[in-house]
């Protein structure tokens, strides 16, 4: 199982810090959101952590590798990642798309072996998307297209699962509906570290939440001990109530 | 739709039938029977020479400029995830037959037969590697179309300039075949000396297809799924930059065979750019092959210069995918 470790991670784009000596530890089993205003740092951190931006200083590694090292295909076998979503360049068919998953394994969507075929299909299965095998993307709503991106990412087969706001732009159902298929992920032995901005959300799902707020990492731990109205209020300026796992934001502080 | 198998196939038949019929057909009419026998060789020596020496040569030249031409409109097309991506519209076209012309201009050409075809691909490979830095620095396609008219206007304004201070009446016919795209009296000669080039970028662009897949998801989420972006941007640039120059050093300047005929093949291959790469090819050249035919038929005062005829169909194909884009795609 895959095991994402950051130590002392910076980004700089030019002079600005975007990510300032970020420490945190992601593993199997493991649900993590990572919470922060926009703006605190998320995707740089996320990125420079997968070896996908270039870090100012201190070490990400996948596995014991050093991320900024290890091959695309490597990485990619290793961890999924979803990037927040941009529209696909061509209406492809939703089979073609999750098979690119595959891709780290010298896949293309024509040209699948048997474990690479059985990989998509389960991969699709598990999101619901038997009955849209055929169908071409761009006649998807947002909540199925969601799931093709899921779908794609679980056919990878990867051990760990980073997702920058997968939820971010849907209805109430969908987002239940893509927050269960990452507990399953996480419930058959996977690790997911995602950006989440809906606070009831990432309290109801996940077990450990990792906060930023102005590039860095304010705070790390179990959900019952780190989310708290103070840091509610520090961290995102809101006035919120919070009882146990459950938060109600009531407005701006 | 299911991707059609028969596509392949049925466009590698339809481009020999029309290179058949390119041999048929002209101003000295040959039946059916002495083309085929001076086309293995045999039959009066005229008719061998107007098959093997004029016709022939000149169909496989129109054929070997449209598939370059196709094969590099469809990978920049993947590359830069837009439909509206090729190499005349980017300027590639117009940037290798400059330094084409260039080289005529100053007498070049006179040093070696590999000359023509090596400037043209340089100038090829000068506009793409611009528009590949340009794709470095922005996010937004629109604006990487416009960088390209920007380097078409200018290898237009180049041009232009050559032929004003063309010192003589002659040299200016020379540039103006160029700028106009043609495939008259071209040889197997000429041919040969395209030919590597044009396989070569091909070759490059082809061992490169997949990568083209993944960037269907976007650039960001290729990258997450194992794509060397750096990688797949040099060869994509190489193999359309090399290809294009070696149809431009055979042919000159033709433009927009290399949007339609991706565009017809999209939907046949479940738009996916590396699928459509071969057919677009077939298809690009099969377009120039019949274009040429009826250049050759129609009767007119002075012969039509192949890149015009191209560009009257083209230029209306491109404005309506233009226009029949959705904004979604900035």
């Amino acid at each position: 199982m895959t095991e994402l470790v950051a130590e002392k991670l910076s980004v700089h784009a030019g002079q600005t810090a975007l990510v300032t000596e970020a420490d945190f530890r992601v593993g199997a089993g493991e649900f993590v959101a990572l919470i922060g205003p926009n703006g605190a740092g998320k995707t740089s951190l996320l990125r420079a952590s997968l070896g996908l931006e270039k870090a100012s200083g201190g070490l990400a590694s996948i596995d014991g590798d050093n991320s900024a090292e290890l091959a695309p295909m490597e990485r990619a076998r290793r961890v999924a990642y979803l990037p927040q979503q941009r529209p696909l360049a061509w209406p492809n068919t939703v089979r073609d798309v999750v098979a690119l998953g595959r891709f780290a394994y010298g896949a293309a969507p024509e040209r699948l072996g048997n474990h690479d075929a059985d990989a998509v299909e389960r991969a699709m299965m598990k999101c619901g998307l038997e009955n849209l095998a055929s169908r071409q993307t761009d006649t998807l709503s947002g909540g199925e297209l969601a799931r093709v991106h899921f779908a794609r990412a679980l056919a990878s087969e990867a051990g760990l699962l980073v997702a920058d706001e997968p939820v971010a732009a849907l209805d109430p159902r969908h987002q239940f509906r893509i927050m269960n298929i990452i507990q399953q992920y996480v419930a058959a032995g996977g690790g997911a570290l995602v950006v989440l901005h809906d606070m009831s959300l990432a309290a109801r799902y996940a077990s450990r939440m990792i906060w930023m707020k102005d590039t860095r990492i304010i705070a790390d731990g179990l959900v019952e001990d780190t989310l708290t109205a103070e840091r509610m209020a520090d961290v995102f300026g809101v006035r919120a109530k919070v009882d146990g796992r459950a938060v109600e934001i009531e407005g701006a502080a | 739709m299911t991707p059609n198998r028969a596509l392949t196939p049925s466009l590698v038949f339809a481009s020999s039938l029309a290179v058949f019929a390119a041999c048929l057909l002209g101003s000295t009419q040959m039946p059916i029977d002495r083309v085929l026998i001076a086309l293995f060789g045999g039959g009066e020596m005229g008719d061998r020479i107007v098959v093997w020496q004029i016709r022939l040569p000149r169909a496989l030249a129109a054929f070997a400029t449209g598939a370059a031409l196709g094969i590099s409109g469809a990978a920049l097309q993947g590359l830069l995830r837009n439909p509206l991506a090729e190499p005349g519209v980017l300027g590639v076209s117009a940037s290798a037959s400059l330094f084409a012309t260039f080289s005529l201009y100053y007498g070049l050409v006179a040093l070696s037969p590999w000359v023509l075809p090596i400037a043209a691909m340089l100038g090829a490979l000068a506009a793409t590697t611009l528009i590949a830095l340009a794709a470095i620095k922005t996010r937004s396609v629109v604006t990487l179309i416009l960088v390209g008219v920007g380097i078409s206007a200018f290898a237009g304004a180049a041009m232009s300039l050559l032929m004003n201070l063309a010192p003589t009446p002659f040299t200016l016919s020379d540039m103006i075949n160029w700028m106009l795209g043609s495939v008259a009296n071209r040889s197997f000669r000429e041919l040969g000396f395209a030919a590597p080039f044009i396989l070569a970028g091909g070759a490059i662009l082809l061992a490169s297809r997949r990568g083209l897949s993944a960037l269907t998801l976007g650039e960001e989420a290729a990258s997450g799924i194992g794509l060397n972006l750096r990688n797949q941007r040099i060869l994509t640039v190489l193999g359309a930059g090399i290809a294009t120059g070696g149809s431009v050093a055979l042919a000159g300047a033709i433009g927009f065979v290399g949007i339609v005929a991706p565009h017809v093949v999209r939907p046949f291959v479940n738009h996916d750019p590396a699928r459509s790469l071969i057919p677009s090819a077939l298809l690009a050249g099969l377009i120039l092959v019949l274009a040429d035919i009826g250049v050759r038929i129609l009767p007119t005062v002075n012969e039509l210069k192949l890149g015009v005829v191209a560009a009257l169909i083209g230029a209306p194909a491109f404005v309506w995918i233009a226009m029949g884009r959705r904004a979604i795609h900035d």
